[in-house]
């Protein structure tokens, strides 16, 4: 009897879900792990001010975002890299026609202590200070001193985007790793205290960190081009080496409720939550 | 019907007592449980002693020995610096201070210990780490050092007052005796007390060494935890806890880093166990 009853109850409660699903003021986003926090306090800002309307939000990577995005079981994907040709065939193909929306950026800043004297460094040798190849700020044109280095810890998507996009040069298959004796510090905060007080450091974090107790590093993809302030300008017009922009894929241009939530993830407000949350705005 | 409500309040009281039995039991299950499946990855060995700890690279680098070296170095400068001045702390307010500076010391210690791990740990970042930085002329003060000062304050309270209860409970008698053979007041505390609150002290040492083995906020702010295996005191450490503390957060449910952090789990349920059960052989020693 008892069997019976949950069994009931489950095929209910799927029905239901199932509805729920169809419910024409329900969407759902997916996406890059990156995006997640924006993408949560984006829709959670978004349903206070829109009761009735239903945002879900779920991770799990830009890739397995857009390939919901593909095969239907999403309305928006969050992506931090632009959408593959492979993958707009293969949305062609299942009648999907993926269209950007660029909504924010992503740049993070190297930063030194003020008494530093280097103020600008090349990738590559941003690469080797944190892979802990180059271990004295004298091989860099500072002062004979051993380097700190300050990294986040490993939960942290700013450690992974800065291993892949420095360390690793944006190389899918590279191998290289922080040193092992680089500082694991819990909090972005908890970087900048240490570089403030720490003549020999060197950190890095979301640009909306930086103060006049640290001084930022000017960085230069390579030594023969100019070296690039982090600054939100520089950000938005894709000079600086560390930064990326963030988009949003829908199905065609988006209409009803699906515009309804981009346009307020673009809007005074949602680009607003993309400060907060440690991003650059694109306006 | 007394005899009912005798009957069920008795029942209810075994029942509490047996809960914690069972509380004990099912964490202990779990964490194996949890803890186990690593080992279908990484052979038991190769987690304990292997020297690299890079949980999230592709194939994920998961030897512990760095960060089981940074506990053991952590716990044992608390370990020097506390045990000496606890024990000090506790042979003064029991049988030197004048009543009036004992109960100010005592009131004092247990503010000590109402101290909130994390406000420690802030203190030391603020205070401590630049000082050790500049007195030692390091590049960074976020050391092993550190931590173990402040370990040192938070195993102190533990340390005084269990050890100052062991002293008092030394009978009158044998202090009187000493005394009547021509001890001085030193040689008493010495030669008679120390001996006789032997395992009372053991006893406080131990569980102020368990506190500082498990605990996580303060060392994790103070620490470094760059996982390294430490070649002195002076150098930046991870240690068990911080780890699970720091990593546990993202791990991916079922992943080979999610078990991981529960094999370090049991690394430290063992070792606080080693800790207990020779606290415990000690004690009944000598008995």
């Amino acid at each position: 009897m008892f069997k019976k009853g949950s069994l009931i109850l489950a095929m209910l409660m799927f029905t239901v879900s199932a509805f729920a699903g169809n419910n024409k003021n329900s969407m759902q986003i997916k996406g890059s792990d990156t995006m997640v926090n924006l993408g949560q306090a984006w829709a959670e800002k978004y349903m206070e001010e829109n009761p009735g309307d239903f945002v879900a939000v779920t991770g799990g990577g830009s890739g397995t975002g857009l390939s919901s995005l593909i095969s239907g079981t999403c309305d928006i994907a969050m992506s931090s890299r632009d959408i593959k040709d492979k993958e707009i065939i293969l949305a062609k193909q299942k009648g999907i026609n993926p269209f950007e929306i660029k909504v924010a950026l992503d740049g993070l800043a190297v930063v030194v202590n003020p008494a530093n004297p280097v103020s600008k460094l090349t990738l590559d040798q941003l690469a080797d200070i944190f892979r802990g190849k180059i271990t004295n700020w004298k091989e860099v044109g500072g002062k004979e001193e051993k380097i700190v280095i300050l990294s986040r810890e490993v939960n942290s998507g700013t450690h992974v985007y800065f291993k892949e996009h420095v360390l690793r040069k944006g190389k899918a298959d590279g191998k290289e790793e922080f040193a092992s004796g680089a500082l694991l510090l819990s909090s972005s905060q908890a970087i900048a205290d240490e570089v403030a007080g720490n003549p020999s450091a060197i950190g890095y974090y979301g640009m909306g960190y930086i103060s006049s107790k640290q001084k930022h590093i000017d960085v230069a993809s390579d030594e023969k081009s100019a070296y690039i302030n982090p600054n939100i300008e520089n950000v938005i017009s894709g000079k600086y080496p560390i930064s990326r922009p963030l988009f949003l894929y829908t199905n065609g241009q988006p209409q009803g409720l699906i515009k309804k939530f981009v346009d307020y993830t673009l809007s005074k407000e949602g680009q607003g939550i993309v400060v907060k949350t440690d991003f650059v705005p694109i306006k | 019907m007394r005899k009912f409500k005798e009957f069920i309040i008795e029942k209810l009281i075994l029942i509490c007592g047996l809960a914690s039995i069972f509380f004990v039991i099912l964490i202990f299950l779990f964490l194996t449980k949890e803890g186990l499946a690593v080992f279908k990855s990484v052979t038991p060995a190769n987690f304990i002693l292997g020297k690299s700890w890079y949980p999230i690279s592709e194939p994920a680098q998961l030897g512990i020995l760095p960060l089981i070296l940074g506990s053991l170095m952590v716990t044992l400068g608390a370990a020097i610096i506390s045990i000496p001045i606890g024990v000090a702390c506790a042979v003064y307010i029991a049988e030197i201070a004048p009543l009036k500076i004992k109960e100010i010391l005592k009131a004092g210690i247990e503010l000590l210990a109402a101290i909130p791990s994390v406000v420690l740990g802030f203190i030391g970042m603020v205070t401590l780490v630049p000082w050790v930085k500049s007195t030692f002329h390091l590049p960074t003060g976020l050391t092993a050092l550190s931590g173990s000062i402040i370990l040192a304050f938070m195993a102190m309270p533990t340390i005084v007052s269990v050890a100052e209860d062991a002293l008092y409970s030394v009978p009158k008698s044998y202090k009187e005796g000493a005394f009547a053979l021509g001890a001085t007041h030193w040689q008493t505390i010495y030669r008679v007390l120390l001996p006789a609150a032997s395992s009372g002290i053991v006893a406080a040492v131990m569980l102020g060494i368990g506190r500082v083995i498990g605990e996580t906020m303060a060392v994790m702010m103070i620490t470094g935890n760059a996982a390294v295996i430490p070649q002195s005191i002076l150098v930046p450490v991870r240690t068990l806890t911080a780890t699970i503390a720091a990593e546990m957060g993202e791990a991916v449910v079922g992943s080979e880093h999610y078990f991981a952090l529960f094999a370090i789990g049991i690394v430290l349920f063992i070792m606080s166990f080693i800790i207990n059960v020779t606290a415990d052989l000690f004690l009944h020693k000598r008995r």
